[in-house]
């Protein structure tokens, strides 16, 4: 066997570990927190009184406009000169959320919008209360326009958490350096992490389509249809 | 039972209504007609308030709310009157996300708590109704603009309201897909469904109405029995209206 493939055979399990116990995790985590975050917030900016929607503005503004890594940092390495310390992963786990929360805002905001207008008019005209109109009438039909550019923010997310290995998250990223470390095969270790995050987002990128395929069971709008 | 009073509604700088009164009388069908620009669909949309006029009046049965400029309005009082009422689009608004049958049960289901059988039993008595029960399991992008505006009348009588609202039920339609949503309409008539009805299709208002408000610039021109405003209209601008109607212009009212 070539020194190669063995020096990835064997770092394999390890690498394997670390991305079950932190890198599935804090993505899936940091995904389900962030959008929900993205969806109060694209909520709050489209039907909350102005200076909560300017405050959801500018939360926005904050996170988009600064490198996430410099973000991971002022958590991780900034907070504590304030007196607040936070471990490694929950620091991460807070910077993607906030990260994942800003970026779906502004998805889930343009695909409530893109709902007709006359969707709120039905509901309403059957007796629909808003939150009733919302969560029956208007989510559902932006989800499935939601899919795709959700799914890449998901995807993205994925290979972003790499960037915890720079807070001291021991995910697959940071096992790798650790076994390149000893080993000394840079080239060799670096191949085979890149291969592992390949085949998450792969299988995640087939998830999609599925999802998507489930959402649009009911065919055209009805638009086209007339 | 439904009162329209002194009804004002601005869009802007643009007065749209200016002071109308309309009744509505139980089991007959009354229609609001008039060009386009005339006010007819604003008003009907002040009865079920998807547009808040800024003065006047809307009572339906016992309910009733008062608007005066600049004052709140009570969103209990609001959503009360509204359940007393159904709405029928031009563009028809199903949704699209939910199968025929389960457009006609949503009310049933979400607003009124009623258990999902109960709803679909109602929600097919419904679609029997209006002819589409062959129809209840497909999904409205896949139904033909007449057989989704059937659907979207069964969905607005589920909840039993007290008066159907239509804007324009068959303006969206070509002339023969309108005539078996005209059918529908007229079967609801002869068995005394309470309706509002605004349109320019003089046809229908002929076919099926029993009052007819005739509006002109936000205001009404003339209001009476059906045979009275078609037949022998007082006013000149009445006269000029319905004579695409009575002949002349019948090029005119195809749209």
């Amino acid at each position: 066997m070539p020194h190669w493939l063995n020096l990835m055979i064997e770092s394999l399990p390890s690498l394997l570990w670390a991305c079950l116990v932190f890198t599935v995790p804090l993505t899936l985590l940091s995904f389900v927190f962030g959008l929900s975050l993205g969806l109060v917030a694209a909520i709050t900016r489209l039907f909350a009184p102005r200076p909560l929607g300017a405050l959801v503005r500018f939360y926005v503004w904050i996170i988009r406009g600064t490198p996430l890594l410099v973000q991971l940092f002022l958590i991780f390495y900034g907070l504590p000169s304030v007196g607040i310390v936070i471990d490694a992963f929950p620091a991460a786990l807070i910077g993607f959320t906030l990260n994942i929360g800003a970026y779906t805002s502004e998805i889930i905001r343009a695909v409530l919008l893109a709902v007709p207008k006359g969707q709120w008019e039905a509901a309403y005209s059957v007796g629909m209360t808003w939150p009733q109109a919302m969560r029956r009438t208007i989510l559902p039909q932006a989800a499935r326009i939601a899919v795709p550019p959700l799914s890449n923010t998901f995807i993205s997310l994925v290979k972003d958490t790499s960037l915890a290995a720079a807070i001291t998250v021991p995910e697959l990223f940071r096992a790798g350096q650790r076994i390149v470390a000893t080993s000394y095969e840079p080239l060799i270790l670096y191949v085979e992490v890149a291969l592992i995050y390949l085949v998450v987002s792969s299988v995640l990128s087939s998830l999609q389509g599925q999802v998507e395929k489930r959402l649009s069971r009911y065919g055209g709008s009805i638009e086209e249809a007339s | 039972m439904i009162a329209l009073d002194n009804i004002e509604k601005r869009f802007g700088d643009n007065l749209v209504l200016k002071g109308v009164s309309v009744e509505v009388t139980e089991a007959q069908v009354t229609a609001l007609i008039g060009a386009s620009g005339s006010g007819k669909s604003t008003l009907l949309r002040c009865v079920n308030l998807l547009e808040l006029p800024q003065a006047g009046r809307v009572r339906i049965d016992d309910t009733e709310i008062r608007f005066v400029p600049g004052g709140k309005v009570d969103r209990t009082t609001m959503l009360a009157l509204r359940r007393k009422t159904g709405m029928v689009f031009q563009n028809f608004q199903l949704f699209p996300h939910r199968t025929v049958v389960e457009n006609v049960m949503e009310a049933l289901v979400t607003v009124l708590k009623w258990p999902r059988d109960r709803a679909r039993a109602r929600a097919m008595e419904l679609l029997d109704k209006v002819g589409m029960t062959f129809k209840a399991e497909a999904w409205p992008s896949s139904l033909s603009g007449g057989q989704q505006q059937r659907v979207a009348i069964a969905r607005a009588l589920a909840p039993a309201p007290l008066v159907l609202l239509c804007d324009e039920p068959t303006s969206a339609l070509d002339p023969q897909l309108a005539i078996e949503v005209v059918e529908v309409l007229a079967q609801l008539a002869r068995e005394g469904t309470t309706m509002l009805i605004a349109t320019h299709d003089l046809r229908l208002a002929a076919r099926i109405a029993s009052n007819v408000v005739y509006l002109d610039g936000g205001k009404v021109v003339e209001a009476g029995l059906s045979q009275q405003v078609f037949g022998a209209p007082l006013d000149d601008r009445t006269r000029q209206f319905v004579s695409t109607l009575t002949g002349g212009g019948v090029a005119k009212d195809a749209g």
